[in-house]
C-alpha cells in the first residue's frame, strides 16, 4: 500500500513537472491571461482590470480593486467562511455555562 | 498557569511590542489601497498581537485588551459592516456592493469606490481578527486552560 502510493506520488509529481514546462513564463505579456481575447474569442477579464482599475476606484493597487470591488461578492463569501469557522469552533469547543 | 510563574522578560517584551504590531497592522489595513496589504493580512496581524498578549501576560489580564466574550460578536459585526455596505448601496438604488451609490457627499465616482473598498476592508479585518482570537479562546476554554 505504501509502495503503491509512493509510486503514484512520484508519477504525479513527474507529470506535474512535465506539464509545468509547457506553461507560459512568469509575467509573459503574450501569456493567455494577458490577451485581449481568449482562444475561443471571449473577452479576458485581466486586460479590463489592468486598464480600468485606476480610473474606476482611484487606487493604484489593482489587487485590492479586484478583491474588494470587481470581486466584492466573492470577498463577502470569504469573510462569511471565516466567520462560520469561528462560529463552529464556538459551538463545538465552548462548554455550556 | 498562575501569574506568579510568568517570565517578566516575556511580559515586558510583549507589552512593548504589542502596540507597534497593532500600529503596523492598522497601516497594512489602511495602506491596502496603495501597496501590499488589506483586511485579511491586517486582521491576522491584529489577532497575532492579541494572541501574543494572551500567551505572555495571561488570559485574565489580556482580557483588558480584548474580552473573551467579544470574539464571536465582533466577528459578526465585521461581516455585518461588509454586508451592510452592500445592502446600503442596494437600498439606495444601485446593485449589491456598487459603491458609487454610497451616501457620502462631495466625492467623485472613483473616490466613492475607494471609500467603499476601505469600508469593507475594515469589516474584513474586524472579522478576521475577532475570529482568530475567538478560535484560540474556544480551544483554551475547551481544554480547561486559559
Amino acid at each position: 500500500m505504501r509502495k503503491t502510493s509512493l509510486i503514484a506520488l512520484v508519477l504525479f509529481g513527474a507529470l506535474l513537472l512535465y506539464a509545468s514546462s509547457g506553461l507560459p513564463g512568469h509575467g509573459d505579456p503574450d501569456g493567455p491571461s494577458h490577451r485581449e481575447r481568449s482562444r475561443v474569442g471571449s473577452p479576458v477579464a485581466a486586460a479590463h482590470y489592468i486598464r480600468h482599475a485606476q480610473a474606476d476606484a482611484a487606487s493604484p493597487n489593482i489587487v485590492t480593486v479586484v478583491l474588494a470591488d470587481y470581486r466584492g461578492f466573492d470577498t463577502l463569501g470569504e469573510t462569511i467562511v471565516v466567520l462560520t469557522a469561528g462560529l463552529v469552533c464556538y459551538l463545538i469547543l465552548r462548554r455550556s455555562p | 498557569m498562575t501569574s506568579s510563574s510568568r517570565n517578566p522578560i516575556l511580559i515586558t517584551a510583549s507589552r512593548l511590542l504589542a502596540p507597534f504590531i497593532q500600529l503596523f497592522a492598522l497601516y497594512v489595513i489602511f495602506h491596502g489601497h496603495f501597496g501590499p496589504g488589506g483586511g485579511f493580512q491586517g486582521g491576522a496581524m491584529l489577532a497575532a498581537s492579541i494572541l501574543m498578549l494572551r500567551l505572555s501576560v495571561g488570559a485574565e489580564r489580556s482580557e483588558l485588551k480584548f474580552r473573551k466574550s467579544w470574539g464571536t460578536p465582533v466577528g459578526a459585526l465585521g461581516a455585518l459592516i461588509f454586508a451592510g455596505t452592500g445592502l446600503l448601496t442596494l437600498l439606495l438604488g444601485g446593485r449589491f456592493l456598487e459603491y458609487h451609490f454610497l451616501p457620502l457627499p462631495d466625492l467623485s465616482r472613483a473616490e466613492l469606490h475607494s471609500a467603499g473598498i476601505l469600508l469593507i476592508e475594515v469589516g474584513v479585518s474586524l472579522a478576521v481578527m475577532a475570529v482568530l482570537v475567538a478560535i484560540y479562546d474556544d480551544i483554551m476554554e475547551g481544554s480547561g486552560g486559559g
